[in-house]
């Protein structure tokens, strides 16, 4: 369970987050949901530990994490799967040393289980026989795919997708939500993702939450999200423009 | 509650002020980096494929400009210095003159402004774009210490590559003053040589070692700070190899005449 109360974060005198509290429950997928330029990288950043809360606490399984540091924070980390907007992937890996990475240095593994469990995790992908490949030599949406290979080869408990489908056409958008949902239905993780695909996401969240303006609209299951009477929700999952903005 | 706007005589002061706090903090942060990188120097686990890496990044690939730029400077040196030494007919202490100057100054001072303008900007940017394309944060929630593979490696491989490529600078500089003294000008090799093992000394090559030692820390501790601390985007990048350049470049001339002074 990732539980977290009244977060709060501002860079300068620019509030990005306003006591934001939001709910994950443990083997659900989560997609938060919001304008751009609207916090949902920076609350993620958060929850990983990349950036600390001006106030406010995030509990992972009733751990907060807002005040570790060093070890203590690499602890939860080691639970965790991460997949970064652009992939992250390392420029001068291929593909295959790429998923070997957090085996290797993470859990230091053996090198015949390595290889063993980076072919597996590259074939869950659909890519077979590409791990020669240098990150530059492949597409977006395979790079996508090696991400979340690299993210999932740990075997983690927690995994945040840090909008996995960005810039991708929409057939890849498809290809990679079922397989990220495929995934999870294989590996149980807890999922927290960022994403702007609407409507595709109300098909493999659990829930769905809105970040506006720094705190969470509402939240809830597609249905609900879809049938909001917020003004807010509509107007965002409509597409709507911007001239008519509720405040 | 709304800040109350500063009267303007007091604006210069304010101004002064938080120049002098964005100074200290800049400076802090550039000692803490500097404090973490030295602890994964020095505490195991120790990444030596990355250090192999950064031995070939840094030093093999600096060879060539560091054969041409030495061959140069000696020839030049040479020419001058006999031009200077021939109005007062000695000419005969070319060799120990071309000899010092390049071990205890132009050697280290060159070969590391060269080391920075090629590997230096080059670590800088390949940092500073790991750091924009999220690599780094790749490398930190894998619960990895980004500090043990980028820059412990990068600082350990200036330790040993300084010293290694001033020590080839020196050589093909001497080299390149015999070039000119000896082949162009018609000084003797015996005289060339013969001086120079009289009048340098195991002291005048140490100068030159603890200078070339401390200036490997320096450009890459300086380099991958600033790689780290990039800004946004290309333009980020572009900025911050360019003052990891001159930084870099400024402190080796400034410690020069510290080690200078201390190491006469």
């Amino acid at each position: 369970m990732i539980s977290v109360h009244g977060l709060t974060k501002s860079f300068g005198r620019q509030p990005v987050l306003r006591e934001l509290s939001l709910e994950v429950a443990t083997g659900s997928i989560t997609v938060i949901i919001g304008r751009s330029g609207g916090g949902k990288s920076v609350f993620l950043k958060h929850l990983i530990g990349l950036l600390r809360p001006d106030a406010g606490r995030i509990l992972i399984d009733g751990v907060d994490i807002t005040g570790l540091r060093g070890g203590a924070l690499d602890e939860i980390r080691r639970r965790y799967g991460v997949v970064f907007q652009g992939g992250a992937l390392f420029d001068s890996l291929s593909c295959h040393e790429n998923v070997a990475f957090p085996l290797r240095e993470k859990l230091r593994l053996p090198p015949d289980e390595i290889l063993k469990r980076v072919e597996g995790a590259l074939g869950q992908v659909g890519l077979e026989g590409m791990g020669a490949k240098l990150p530059g030599e492949i597409s977006g949406g395979m790079r996508k795919r090696v991400a979340i290979a690299r993210a999932l080869v740990t075997e983690p408990e927690i995994v945040f997708f840090d909008e996995p489908t960005t810039g991708l056409d929409p057939v890849l958008v498809n290809t990679i939500h079922h397989l990220i949902l495929d995934l999870h239905r294989r590996l149980h993780f807890t999922a927290v993702m960022v994403s702007h695909e609407i409507p595709e996401i109300f098909e493999i969240a659990d829930t769905v939450a809105m970040l506006h303006e720094g705190r969470i609209a509402e939240a809830g299951p597609p249905a609900a999200i879809q049938a909001s009477q917020n003004r807010v929700v509509q107007k965002f999952i409509r597409g709507e423009p911007d001239n008519s903005e509720e405040r | 509650m709304p800040e109350r706007p500063l009267a303007p005589t007091l604006r210069p002061f304010d101004a002064v002020g938080g120049w002098t706090i964005a100074l200290l903090d800049s400076l802090g942060r550039f000692g803490t980096f500097f404090a973490e990188a030295l602890g994964a120097v020095v505490t195991p686990p120790f990444k030596l494929r990355a250090f192999i890496d950064r031995v070939d990044y840094i030093g093999y690939r600096s060879l060539l400009i560091i054969l041409l730029t030495g061959t140069f400077t000696g020839m030049v040196l040479g020419l001058q210095i006999y031009l200077t030494l021939v109005r007062f007919g000695s000419e005969a202490f070319l060799g120990p003159a071309v000899a010092l100057s390049i071990i205890r100054e132009l050697g280290p001072v060159l070969a590391a402004l060269m080391i920075t303008g090629r590997a230096g900007s080059a670590l800088t940017a390949e940092i500073g774009i790991m750091r924009i394309t999220e690599q780094i944060d790749a490398l930190t929630v894998m619960a990895l210490n980004p500090m043990r593979y980028l820059v412990a490696p990068s600082i350990l491989a200036g330790l040993v590559t300084f010293p290694l490529l001033t020590a080839i600078f020196d050589v093909v500089g001497i080299f390149g003053g015999y070039l000119v003294g000896v082949k162009l000008l018609g000084l003797s090799p015996g005289t060339y040589f013969g001086e120079m093992q009289t009048f340098v000394d195991l002291n005048d090559i140490m100068t030159g070692f603890w200078k070339s030692l401390s200036f490997g820390v320096i450009v890459t501790w300086v380099c991958t700070y600033k790689g780290f601390h990039v800004g946004h985007g290309a333009e980020g990048v572009a900025r911050a190899t360019t003052q990891a350049v001159v930084l870099s470049s400024v402190l080796i001339l400034v410690w020069d005449y510290f080690m200078g002074s201390i190491l006469q």
